[in-house]
């Protein structure tokens, strides 16, 4: 799918810059060529895109490179930590009324999901926030609009005033407004029709019952599916009735959602709650920082970047590296590099954070328990076994009784010899290769190796078992 | 004479085309014309490029395609060694309907069982429009003198069947509709035999609207299909996937995977009364050979309309006519 065609790309990007000492313009421009296509494949707006990566641009020459990360790593860095920046740090709430009964209103184009959203939110702030809600049917125009804020009512028992589609929406948020108060509800919400930005007539009728109902929330409601328009319709509502926020819905497709990021973007409104399903209990409080990646379609890799710059050190991994590639890995080198992993966090977990691990299909299966038995078996080797693991291929005594001491099977031995032979052998052929053969590499889980190969010791993400 | 005059020199043309305009509306600000762009310009070059590029983003075409439609008009520019950027008008127009037609003849019209009940199936993902379109249809088919019946397979949603027996009303047709939570086959077959039994021409089915990775809901379309199969035999039948003028690049995504649980036959392309282009169709054609065979142009029962790549086209640069 798109998504894992861009991953696979940004990750060739990476392969490229990976390996240079320094940053210079020509890879950030190139990084930035990546991180453009990302964006717009993601449905940012153009003009939206333009400026930021413009803006990144500069930001990341003026940077320096932090230890423990490589330059393309430290591009996608800047690039997260903007965007992150772009779309606000932490989580933005509805404005409660003290005085009065607090009253949000719902506006968005036809089929984005407001009715949904008015039932979802009402319960959502019932259940968190202790709320009274109350919801109001404005929607005289789509049939049976009205029908289908009374089930939705009726499945999370939230009362619904209607007054048919005979009355004006005006008048009904007037008379809804009144009941509501007079009865003690704390939380009015208003679901308006869906009507298009530019229908100027529809767009006067929320004006007015703006005026009407005084909202403390003027929530936009927009699918994240939505491509380039999103500029236009959030710029037009925006314009019209100065909206307090957003809510995006739908997001439990596959889309990356680059509309959130142009319309925080160009009119500086929050994206407020995201509905991530079909039950009316799927809404949460929107999390703009995971939003971020998501639109980078980055992902996990980020985390991986955090990760490794904080728990291992250059050196350590650059004599690895060096140890690595030399061809005279042992099993205290294994047992080293294990260890490294272990501060990195569970194995399983870590493999998933790794470029191009994410297609291999048992990754779940790996199990961390399998750390601790081959520690357990090289720790029951004598040092001479451990640094010439010859010895171990050639005596079945020795491997029988390094089974015996670690409590392991001698199959399980064997296999241990074995891998580490492989790995060996592997290492011997990388360095022959061009890096051609290597980025073909990319589509299987030997990718890691190649960039470890290509990044001469800076691959920090790229240790292998 | 540039090729939009002759294409919309006459009268009548101008006329139809005209409704895409107005739906089409232009937006207000922000996107630059390509008119703006091709009279700016002093020399084809890079920069001119760029633009062009921004203009076909911006209606959501899809980066791949744009990718390679500049690359056509790239390689026609050299081969005709042109100059004028105004000239590019005449590259740009004749290379999107390249894009779109592929040099086939594509026959939007619907495929009419001449022996019995044609039946069409309407697929989407969430608000698109799946069941305003069908009342539209509906009502579109019965001006062309057929009997029609509408099947009400949207059982998810709250108020859905309402809103389809509301539309049933207004063209004055029949619903074959269940309860809420009913089987959505179940629902079709039912008015499949309904609908043989009265002799009806045309049958419309309805579907719940379901995001295209929930795989529950793929695969109840996967029972629709089968019941459909098994009580139409040897029928070809329409299944047309709704798609939302405002979709960003994700609406190739839904094609892919309609494309697979269903057997898409064209596109209905809805909303393209705003501001937005519904771009991604042509890189849904571009990739996935599916045809647009219809589009809604607003909120009139009247608004549905044949697809007509030259009035869409004529939509996306309306603003050389001005």
């Amino acid at each position: 799918m798109a998504f894992e065609n861009l991953t696979s790309r940004m990750q060739m990007a990476f392969r490229r810059i990976s390996g240079k000492a320094k940053l210079n313009e020509t890879d950030i421009e190139e990084m930035m060529k990546e991180v453009r296509l990302s964006l717009l494949e993601a449905d940012v707006n153009y003009k939206v895109v333009k400026e930021f990566t413009s803006e990144v641009k500069e930001l990341a020459l003026g940077e320096k490179i932090m230890k423990g990360l490589n330059p393309g790593q430290q591009v996608v860095k800047i690039v997260n930590d903007e965007l992150v920046k772009l779309m606000g740090s932490e989580a933005v709430l509805v404005q409660f009324n003290e005085s009065r009964p607090t009253v949000i209103m719902m506006v968005g184009l036809q089929g984005a999901g407001k009715t949904t959203s008015a039932g979802k939110l009402g319960q959502y702030l019932r259940k968190n926030h202790q709320k009274k809600p109350f919801l109001i049917a404005a929607d005289i125009y789509r049939p049976a609009a009205i029908d289908q804020l009374v089930t939705v009512g009726n499945q999370l028992d939230i009362p619904v005033f209607q007054m048919g589609t005979q009355v004006n929406p005006r008048e009904i948020v007037k008379e809804g407004i009144k009941k509501a108060t007079q009865e003690g509800y704390d939380l009015i919400i208003i679901d308006t029709a869906g009507r298009l930005h530019i229908n100027e007539t529809l767009m006067d009728e929320l004006i007015d019952i703006k005026k009407i109902a005084k909202p403390d929330e003027i929530l936009l409601t927009v699918d994240a599916m939505t491509g380039q328009d999103a500029v236009n319709v959030s710029l037009a509502f925006h314009e019209a009735l100065a909206i307090s926020g957003c809510i995006l819905t739908k997001l439990d497709g596959d889309t990356r959602g680059g509309a959130a990021l142009s319309i925080r973007k160009v009119t500086g409104i929050p994206i407020k709650f995201a509905g991530t399903g079909e039950k009316l209990s799927e809404i949460e409080v929107f999390h703009p920082e995971r939003m971020a990646s998501r639109i980078l379609g980055m992902g996990d890799v980020l985390t991986l970047i955090e990760k490794a710059q904080e728990e291992i050190d250059e050196e350590e991994a650059m004599s690895m590296m060096e140890k690595m590639m030399s061809g005279s890995f042992n099993f205290n080198d294994l047992l080293k590099q294990m260890k490294m992993i272990k501060r990195m966090g569970a194995f399983s977990g870590i493999l998933k954070f790794l470029p191009g691990m994410s297609q291999l299909q048992n990754i779940d299966k790996v199990d961390d328990k399998q750390l601790v038995y081959i520690e357990a078996i090289i720790h029951s080797m004598t040092p001479e076994e451990r640094k010439n693991p010859e010895l171990l291929q050639r005596s079945s005594s020795r491997r029988n009784r390094v089974a015996n001491g670690s409590g392991r099977s001698t199959t399980e031995v064997n296999r241990l010899i074995g891998t580490l032979e492989k790995q060996r052998e592997m290492m011997k052929r990388f360095q022959g290769m061009n890096p051609s053969t290597l980025e073909k590499m990319g589509q299987n889980p030997m990718s890691d190796a190649a960039s470890i190969n290509k990044g001469k010791g800076k691959g920090k993400g790229g240790f292998r078992i | 004479m540039g090729i939009f005059q002759k294409l919309f020199g006459s009268k009548e043309q101008k006329l139809k085309a005209q409704k895409y305009r107005l739906g089409m509306e232009k937006t207000r600000r922000s996107m630059s014309s390509l008119k703006e762009v091709l009279t700016s310009s002093k020399k084809i070059d890079d920069a001119l490029y760029d633009k062009l590029e921004e203009i076909f983003i911006m209606a959501d075409i899809g980066i791949d395609t744009v990718v390679h439609f500049i690359e056509a008009i790239r390689k026609e520019v050299q081969h005709q060694s042109i100059q004028n950027p105004l000239e590019l008008e005449n590259i740009i127009v004749d290379k999107m309907f390249d894009l779109y037609l592929k040099g086939e003849i594509i026959d939007t019209n619907i495929r009419f069982n001449p022996s019995g009940l044609t039946l069409i199936l309407f697929v989407g993902v969430n608000g698109t429009g799946k069941t305003t379109s069908i009342g539209k249809m509906a009502y579109k088919l019965k001006q062309e003198g057929k009997s029609v019946m509408l099947a009400a397979g949207d059982t998810f949603r709250a108020g859905a069947i309402n809103q389809l027996k509301v539309w049933g009303e207004r063209v004055g047709c029949l619903v074959i509709a269940k309860e809420e939570g009913a089987d959505p086959s179940s629902v079709i077959f039912d008015a499949i035999r309904e609908a043989k039994k009265q002799n009806i021409d045309v049958l419309l089915c309805d579907t719940a609207g379901r995001l295209q990775n929930k795989v529950n809901l793929m695969k109840e379309l996967d029972k629709i299909n089968r019941t459909i199969k098994r009580e139409l035999p040897n029928t070809i039948y329409e299944s047309y996937l709704v798609i939302d003028a405002t979709t960003g690049q994700n609406g190739l995504n839904q094609a892919k995977v309609f494309k697979e649980a269903t057997d898409i036959s064209g596109i209905v392309l809805t909303k393209l009364d705003g501001t937005a282009k519904g771009g991604i169709v042509l890189a849904i054609r571009n990739e996935l050979n599916i045809p647009i065979s219809f589009v809604g142009l607003g909120e009139k029962i009247t608004d549905l309309d044949y697809f007509d790549i030259e009035n869409y086209i004529y939509g996306l640069f309306a603003d050389f006519f001005e």
